[in-house]
């Protein structure tokens, strides 16, 4: 396509060759448009050979796709049969069929099979290991996806997200069950569904408030036809069915749409109200910008007209979108809980945010100033998101709600999966709530929130055995006779010597549990703890443990922590070490209390400060083979531990049917989030 | 003077559309700081510049291409392990059962994680989408583990693990960087 003309380099002087005798009008015009002519030619030229340049760029790498289309082929000789062409969306299914005519099953239907059970399980599982990973007194959905709960009043309600078609997160609708102990459940129908184009692509998080008549209202997060998240309210069809079975959505919903300046997709969660000095209701909405999570603020007289607050509640930079934001005051002198509009000068405000970027729950103490809707934290440098986690395992979308009937605030978190979600549809289920846990403030440190099990898990105890003052020499493990150990709730307290934590030598290298190297690796004060779901050989295993760090200047620092690396020998599962720092006061002993439940393990360090959670899938270490073990693995201390175990009856969370009473507990209670 | 004016004028303004290709180097230079982002870069560059799709695209755009790379590839390995098995008497149990093992994570990832993770993109909660995303990438590895000795699918495993650890680090970037 190259043209040379001899008029080109003519043309870029000063047209000098104009000057030249022309016979005929037209010959100039033949110029111009030869000249024209050229330039378009050279430069469509030169975008040819950029344009080339650039795609010969992508067609480098060519190479890979080449060998990826390729089919490789077994290198015996082989008969091909009938089934050439076997279609895309047939194919899968007759995995673990003998070969034969393809079935025409949709893709759709496919993925409802979650619960049906496949010929052949992925290795190394198989249906004994699956089905004793379902556990015995923790709230899950007979089958099928959860994730949080949300839940009111009188017979503790619980309104949870739940997909109705499988296993994975997906088509949320609201699940709904009732407890009058938050042990024992009734599955009921489910309370909405996306049936509206304001929730049609999720009815997601939301929160009860109860009014000063008793009447309850509902704002949710929905995600509607276009995926914009807005919030619709929401009340009982009956508010004198002790079960709410039925729910009516508000006429004119949604009621609140993302504000200017608030991106779509990040506006989601309302919480519970509070009850300003005005007489208003304010209620506060996580949202972020840019990467500066945010909590935007509402008073409302109705629950049906807004107006939104200058400001924050609280913004803090770099954490991101903030979900399930909640907001709660805690007594700083009584060991009780507080109604959520209660305030005052001996009163702290809790602000908790769960974050989206790592998927962890966080909170902070601090002051609420209602004049203007705001919250500062006690301590800027673990303000909310960037300092203490509720828990530090597998802990998420966590609310508290406030129990009038036992004065106490009351916390629950979603406790999701460590395996694959091949594992997940096999077995038919996936998450779990943690067991409901009274939050209190720990006026000892003044900077943790108290967190343990409410007391109704106690009736689940059988039988238990106590052990004294077992010495753990350095680097020993001692076994403890309780029978089977897949549910089992223990207490123990561990002493260690005095003179030991005095002369140990301290280390420069600065200790985290998820760093330490976990419970094999020997410290000169830890680890140190029990082992749970261990088989005899301790093939698998799961250590709980503190382990005591000296620094340099000869400070004492303890952390608490689980390590899952052992915990299975299966491949497929997490096995991170979680763990932190727990605040431990001069005359206290060290102390713990884990509750195990099959595949779920939640542990408390020093009355509940510091907490974790964590999901372990043995292959070995399951019923009648799970044992439970004293180790201790420092190197320059002995430890005397006095343990406490109680094998744990299983709780009945199963469907409603007519033949169970009806009471009707006049029990209030506002609700926690839901996600 | 004014004619060659008027010539030059009237070539700027025909060249325009030739050079369109190179005035959207903008967008080659968003791909190329996603993809840096990503643990392989070179598949991603590739997987994404092989999609015409991606020339004007936004992140979010390549997150779902990525997505969609990622279903095709499961697919074909998939698709794959159906041949293979048909093969049927001729061949020995180990293997049979390590491809009817891989056959049901390949469904999973088919069935369950993708369309999990587009409902994830669509509706803004993107955590789940990463989940999927790297749930894919471990169903990929575990089948590759099945099989005690040689592996007849090792390549496509390969791809279909590192397409998903690529989708997951998109995902990553849209959550923790962009309001879109």
């Amino acid at each position: 396509m190259v043209d040379t003309k001899p008029l080109l380099p003519a043309s870029n002087s000063d047209g000098s060759y104009l000057t030249g005798s022309r016979v005929n009008s037209l010959k100039p015009i033949k110029v111009y448009l030869t000249i024209f002519c050229g330039l378009l030619a050279v430069g469509l030229f030169a975008a040819l050979l950029i344009g080339n340049y650039w795609s010969e760029n992508a067609r480098i790498h060519g190479s890979l796709a080449s060998s990826t289309s390729k089919r490789t082929h077994p290198l015996r000789p082989v008969s091909r049969g009938p089934a050439q062409g076997v279609s895309e969306k047939t194919s899968g299914i007759w995995a673990g069929v003998s070969r034969g005519p393809a079935q025409g099953v949709s893709e759709k239907t496919n993925r409802f099979r979650a619960g049906v059970p496949w010929n052949i399980l992925p290795e190394p599982w198989n249906s004994t290991m699956l089905e004793w990973q379902r556990t015995a007194f923790h709230f899950q959905p007979e089958k099928n996806w959860m994730n949080g709960p949300l839940f009111y009043n009188g017979w503790y309600h619980f309104f949870y997200q739940y997909n109705p078609n499988g296993a994975v997160w997906g088509d949320i609708v609201w699940g709904h069950a009732v407890s009058k102990d938050l042990i024992n459940w009734f599955h009921l129908p489910l309370a909405m569904v996306a049936d509206q184009w304001y929730d049609k692509n999720g009815v997601w998080t939301g929160s009860a408030t109860i009014l000063p008549d008793g009447k309850i209202v509902m704002l949710y997060t929905g995600s509607t036809t276009e995926a914009v998240q807005v919030q619709n309210l929401a009340f009982p069809a009956n508010h004198s069915d002790p079960f709410l079975i039925d729910w009516v959505k508000y006429h004119g919903n949604p009621v609140l749409v993302p504000p200017p300046g608030i991106y779509k997709k990040d506006f989601r969660d309302p919480t519970t109200a509070w009850l300003t000095s005005e007489g208003k209701w304010r209620i506060t909405i996580g949202s972020k910008r840019d990467k500066t999570g945010i909590s935007l603020v509402y008073d409302t007289k109705d629950f049906i007209n807004y107006e939104m607050l200058e400001g924050e509640l609280r913004a803090v930079s770099g954490t991101g979108m903030w979900e399930c934001v909640d907001f709660f005051p805690v007594s700083k002198t009584e060991e009780k809980g507080l109604d959520t509009s209660i305030n005052g000068p001996e009163v702290k405000h809790v602000v908790k945010v769960s974050l989206d970027d790592d998927r962890h729950d966080y909170y902070a103490l601090g002051t609420y100033h209602e004049k203007n809707g705001s919250w500062i934290p006690d301590l800027p440098e673990i303000d909310v998101g960037i300092g203490i986690r509720y828990d530090y395992g597998i802990f998420y979308a966590s609310k508290t709600f406030y129990d009038q009937n036992k004065n106490r605030r009351v916390l629950w978190g979603w406790i999701g999966e460590g395996d694959s979600e091949a594992a997940d549809m096999e077995k038919g289920w996936a998450s779990l709530q943690s067991i409901p846990r009274t939050v209190l403030f720990d006026n000892k440190t003044g900077t943790n929130l108290l967190q343990w099990p409410v007391e109704e898990i106690e009736s689940l105890r059988l039988n238990g055995t106590e052990f004294e003052k077992v010495e753990v020499k350095a680097g020993s493990v001692v076994p403890l006779d309780v029978g089977p150990g897949s549910q089992l709730d223990i207490i123990a307290e561990f002493e260690i010597d005095k003179e030991a934590l005095k002369k140990a030598t301290g280390s420069n290298i600065t200790f985290s549990c998820q760093t330490g190297g976990g419970a094999a690796k020997s410290g000169a004060l830890g680890p140190f703890g029990i082992l749970v779901l261990a088989d005899e050989s301790l093939s698998e295993q799961t250590p709980v443990y503190f382990y005591i760090a000296k620094d340099s200047d000869g400070d004492l620092k303890t952390f608490f922590c689980t390590d899952l690396s052992r915990s299975s020998k299966a491949p497929d599962v997490d096995k991170q070490i979680f763990g932190s720092y727990v605040p431990v006061l001069k005359d206290e002993n060290l102390s713990l209390r884990v509750l195990v439940d099959h595949s779920i393990v939640e542990s408390f360090a020093q009355g509940g400060r510091t907490v974790i959670t964590s999901r372990i899938y043995p292959t070995e270490a399951i019923n009648g083979a799970s044992r439970v073990f004293l180790f201790n693995n420092a190197t320059e201390t002995r430890v005397t531990a006095s343990v406490k175990i109680w094998q744990m009856d299983s709780a009945f969370i199963r469907p409603y049917s007519d033949d169970d009473d009806k009471d009707d507990d006049d029990r209030k209670s506002s609700a926690p989030c839901l996600l | 003077m004014k004619n060659l004016i008027v010539i030059i004028f009237a070539f700027l303004v025909c060249q325009a559309n030739a050079f369109r290709p190179i005035l959207l180097l903008g967008n080659q230079n968003l791909i190329e700081r996603t993809c840096k982002q990503t643990p392989f870069y070179d598949l991603c560059i590739w997987s994404l510049k092989s999609n015409p799709e991606s020339r004007d695209a936004s992140v979010k755009k390549l997150a779902q291409i990525m997505v969609d790379s990622l279903k095709t590839k499961a697919t074909e390995t998939l698709d794959l392990i159906d041949e293979l098995l048909q093969d049927g008497l001729a061949l020995d149990p180990e293997m049979q059962k390590a491809l009817t093992s891989c056959a049901e994570r390949y469904n999973v990832i088919i069935r369950g994680d993708v369309p999990e993770i587009n409902e994830a993109l669509k509706t803004g909660d993107y955590k789940f989408a990463v989940k999927g995303a790297n749930d894919a990438a471990i169903e990929a590895n575990s089948c590759e583990i099945e099989f005690p000795t040689k592996s007849p699918l090792t390549d496509m495993n390969k791809v279909v693990h590192d397409v998903s650890v690529v989708a997951a680090s998109i995902v990553k970037i849209i959550q923790t960087k962009f309001s879109f």
